[in-house]
């Protein structure tokens, strides 16, 4: 099924930034607006320690990710060398202005992923 | 000319013809196909059977340590599938440069529209009688290799003539191969070209317990046959003779330019090369490695040819960025066992040169435990250094001498190396060989010896750098650098060796911080897009390490003028909290000199119940940590809290710790809290370089710890003394003590001086213990101390940057705080 979902305006995503996109199951998808204003969308979880890419500096078509500071090419998803790694990309179109995403991809794309966890759950209990 | 018929019809390619098939000229290709893969049909002479290999590796080959499978670079399928066509035992004969084609002695020819000449070195070969001889042979390629393990398996004798670096490595290699070796060598003592005399001495002891004769000081007049034309005796010039059925010959090397000379280009100690390794005769024809003349220097290390390759494949991919602008260059020796370093004007007064008087000398000698390290000092700089037996410190000492720091305030402590100037991190262990493979190297990675060797053979890695790209051993605080040396050196034969003391800040450029600095001051640039267009970015937007930098570079030198961007800031400065593991945030409220009372910490409670926030943590500067935050929440909670911001995720003022001082400590001989609160006041929402911070105690029992923070000040009963430039992190740096004044005013006033000077002058990352240990402690002195007008512009220039500074926790307008990445859509 190709049912495209508006997210939200162009203009809604920061230049050289990024939104986050809730969804129904699954972790986040980071959607990226370049400084050439093109919008790419990649689960927002990078392929080294799951870092959320959403939150990593946009240069040129790349981000690089808060944690470990690897950089991710947002076409691809693919980690840049020599870190080794790929992320999930989901289909970016725009319609009048407007970011859509594919609804069969949100629904359907590495939605049974755990999230990382930290804090008091994960010591050991003694 | 292609063999194949092509099954698609390509675009007419480029044709590139690459003459020298060793390690500079491939290592071009494969830099060249990295960035252009589609540009030229390569076409590879190459004058040896073999595909490339590590040429640096024969030693161990020699020595057995290693195979001849082992060492090669580039199998034949490398040439395949990147379709090169590779000829293989064909020596280029002629370059025709009217008609743009080589020809090789067999006459297979090869049309260019651009040539590389990549054509190494050849042996120089002493003009004595009977060189000719059956078993005398140079030591170059792997012919010369096998033809040395053959003799060592059928002979008893050999000599190996020059006691270099290579005649060592390659009697070293014989004489484990069964061999008796005697090294003929000119000099008084061995490698004097690297090695001073008492180190060359402790080098022949050693090598002569290990079983090699050494002939010293003496010239070789000829070589004697026996009847059926093979070499069978070294005759002297003092008329003595040795028996010897294989000889060496490792008196040095010449750069070999027969081929690019009857071409008729211009040759000088090398073929001359600009710096973008273009041959000044030719435009077409590039030239790098060991035939390459740079600035009148031909490199026969490897490093700097990589540099070399890296430089000229940008400009064979027609990007025309780069310049390659020199190395400086050290040694070190492939001896297992043997611990050699030297760099730089390691021979001092004993030079004999025309300033010898302005030389000292720093010697440490222990003839029984095998170590000597000389450090050659000039003008309160290191100018040399000669170590033997223990070269862990090899590569600070080098990055000493490049830099030309000034070395007056370190210099009691120079002699025992970096981990004395402060705490080195952890364990020091100074010999990599002497590790077992799962030993850990680097202690912040957790990066074993194994794996690095490992990474080093598979990867193909020759340079330091390589080897913290891929396995991020060395690359966060350092302190191992000089054991992932030693394993560089053993596993790939890579050897120190560095760009030009300038470093830029990022791919996107060459210039230096302090060069971008400068400009952004001298030229007046107030906004990123000035930047990029004046100085000639090479990326459009830049990269994640240097928008944070110009960001940085901008607001600081331009106060209330330059725009904040803070999507050129790392997350934690663009949502103002420090992002955790699983992607939540900590929020640390900013508690003045760590005082706080019932109403804060009743609010601090109500939010961790309210927000379920799961963990609670005091943190080292005395404050209260919220950890695992939602970043939806955080607008909130900074709400409910009611506290400024504690800028504990900023490159920024972070604390400033105080001791409880004289309002109530019996031994308080000042009032360390209202001071500390007072320096809170006063500098917070202060960026800086990096972060900083501040700590005041009420006397000299210094519960404040003051000695390890960027200022740390300490009460006495006449006033307060000032420290600066200590750090408690990466790197123990104990403060260097300042100056002494009376007041607090003085106090403020000092500190926030010294502070300013370290923003306007400090590289991004730079701590406050680096860019001292850069410019000198005696500098920032002259700076604060002892200028009165210049210290107050500093600290009135540091009050107007700060007056009227949002808080961003609650003045999102004006701190610039987007709003919209706290909702996700």
């Amino acid at each position: 099924m190709s049912d495209w979902k508006t997210i939200c305006a162009v203009e809604d995503i920061p230049l050289l930034g990024s939104r986050r996109v809730q969804r129904a199951q699954g972790p986040q998808v980071a959607l990226f607006r370049t400084g050439a204003n093109e919008v790419f969308a990649l689960l927002d979880r990078c392929p080294h320690k799951a870092g959320p890419l959403s939150q990593g500096i946009v240069f040129g078509a790349a981000v690089a990710c808060p944690l470990h500071n690897w950089t991710i090419e947002l076409a691809t998803g693919c980690a840049r060398e020599p870190d080794e790694g790929s992320t999930p990309r989901f289909s970016v179109r725009i319609d009048n202005g407007q970011v859509q995403l594919n609804q069969q991809e949100l629904d359907t794309v590495a939605i049974d992923l755990e999230p990382v966890k930290a804090g008091p759950c994960t010591r050991a209990a003694c | 000319m292609p063999e194949t018929m092509e099954e698609t019809p390509k675009p007419q390619r480029q044709r590139l013809v690459l003459v020298g098939n060793g390690m500079a000229g491939v290592r071009t290709l494969e830099e060249l196909l990295k960035i252009a893969p589609e540009l030229y049909d390569i076409t590879v002479f190459g004058a040896e059977p073999h595909p490339n290999y590590n040429r640096i590796l024969l030693s161990p080959v020699l020595a057995g340590e290693q195979t001849l499978e082992e060492i090669i670079l580039n199998p034949l399928s490398w040439y395949e599938e990147n379709g090169i066509t590779l000829h293989l035992g064909k020596q280029v004969a002629k370059i025709d440069r009217v008609r743009r084609q080589v020809v090789a002695e067999d006459g297979t020819t090869a049309d260019y529209d651009r040539l590389l000449i990549a054509t190494g070195s050849n042996p120089f070969i002493l003009p004595v009688p009977g060189k000719e001889l059956d078993g005398v042979i140079a030591y170059r390629d792997i012919a010369d290799t096998q033809e040395m393990i053959d003799a060592a398996a059928k002979y008893q004798h050999a000599v190996v003539i020059g006691g270099g670096l290579l005649g060592l490595e390659a009697a070293n290699g014989l004489m484990l191969r069964g061999m008796q070796v005697t090294v003929v060598h000119l000099g008084d003592w061995l490698m004097e070209r690297q090695l001073d005399d008492q180190a060359g001495e402790l080098l022949r002891k050693s090598l002569q317990a290990r079983g090699l004769k050494f002939r010293l000081a003496t010239q070789t007049e000829a070589l004697i046959g026996d009847k059926d034309g093979r070499v069978m005796a070294v005759r002297f010039k003092d008329g003595s003779e040795i028996p010897a059925d294989l000889v060496v010959m490792a008196a040095g090397i010449r750069p070999n330019t027969t081929l690019a000379e009857s071409a008729g280009l211009h040759c000088k100690r090398g073929i001359v090369v600009t710096d973008t390794l273009q041959t000044v005769t030719d435009p077409r024809i590039y030239a790098v490695g060991e035939c390459a003349a740079h600035r009148g220097i031909a490199y026969g290390l490897v490093a700097p040819l990589f540099e070399q390759g890296k430089v000229c494949a940008t400009h064979l991919a027609e990007f025309g960025i780069g310049r390659y602008q020199g190395s400086q260059t050290s040694t070190k020796l492939k001896v297992t066992g043997i611990d050699l370093f030297s760099a730089g004007d390691f021979m001092g007064a004993a030079s004999g040169g025309p300033d010898a008087d302005k030389f000292e000398e720093i010697v440490m000698s222990d003839p029984f435990a095998g170590v000597y390290k000389k450090l050659v000092i000039k003008n309160d700089q290191l100018v040399g250094a000669c170590l033997y037996g223990d070269t862990v410190d090899g590569s600070w000492y080098f990055k000493l001498l490049r830099d030309g720091r000034k070395i007056a305030d370190i210099r009691d402590k120079l002699m025992f190396g970096e981990s004395n100037i402060g705490d080195g991190g952890h364990q020091g262990q100074n010999k990599a060989a002497a590790m077992a493979d799962s030993d850990e190297v680097c202690g912040c990675n957790g990066v074993t010896k194994g794996s690095i060797c490992k990474a080093i053979k598979e990867k193909g890695l020759f340079t330091l750098d390589e080897v913290r790209k891929h396995t991020k051993a060395s690359a966060s605080c350092g302190s191992c650098t000089g054991l992932v040396e030693q394993l560089l050196m053993f596993t790939a034969g890579g050897d120190y060796s560095a760009a030009p003391k300038k470093k830029a800040i990022c791919g996107c450029t060459e210039m230096s911080h302090q060069e971008v600095r400068d400009a952004i001051v001298d030229r007046h640039l107030t906004a990123l897009d000035q930047v990029y267009t004046a100085l000639d970015w090479k990326s459009p937007n830049g990269c994640a390490t240097c928008r944070p930098a110009l960001n940085y570079y901008l607001i600081s030198s331009w106060p209330k003028e330059a725009q904040d961007d803070p999507q050129s800031r790392a997350i934690n400065e663009r949502s103002h909290a420090n992002i955790q593991k699983d992607g939540s945030y900590s929020v640390i409220p900013r508690m003045w000199g760590g005082e706080t009372n019932s109403s804060e910490l009743r609010r601090i409670a109500d939010v961790v119940d309210k927000y379920q926030i799961p963990t609670v943590k005091v943190t080292g500067g005395q404050r209260i940590d919220l950890l695992g935050v939602k970043k939806e929440d955080l607008v909130n909670v900074w709400k409910d809290i009611g506290m400024p911001s504690g800028h504990a995720y900023a490159k920024a003022l972070r604390t400033v710790k105080t001791c409880v001082g004289s309002e109530w400590c019996r031994m308080g001989t000042q009032d360390s809290t209202q001071m500390g609160k007072d320096l809170e006041r006063a500098l917070w929402r202060m960026y800086a370089p990096h972060k900083v911070k501040l700590a005041v105690s009420g006397c000299p029992r210094n519960c404040a710890e003051s000695g390890i923070k960027d200022v740390g000040v300490i009460g006495v009963d006449s006033g307060w003394e000032l420290y600066v430039g200590g750090n408690g992190g990466i790197k123990t740096e104990v403060a260097h003590f300042f100056c002494k004044v009376k007041t607090p005013q003085e106090v403020l006033e000092y500190s926030g001086a010294f502070l300013q000077l370290y923003r306007k002058e400090g590289w991004y990352l730079e701590r406050t213990c680096h860019y001292i240990s850069r410019v000198g402690l005696d500098y920032v002195k002259k700076k604060i101390l002892d200028d009165h007008e210049g210290r107050q512009a500093l600290w009135a220039e540091l009050q107007y940057a700060l007056d009227g500074e949002p808080d961003p926790w609650f003045d999102f307008d004006k701190a610039k705080v987007d709003l919209r990445q706290f909702e996700a859509l």
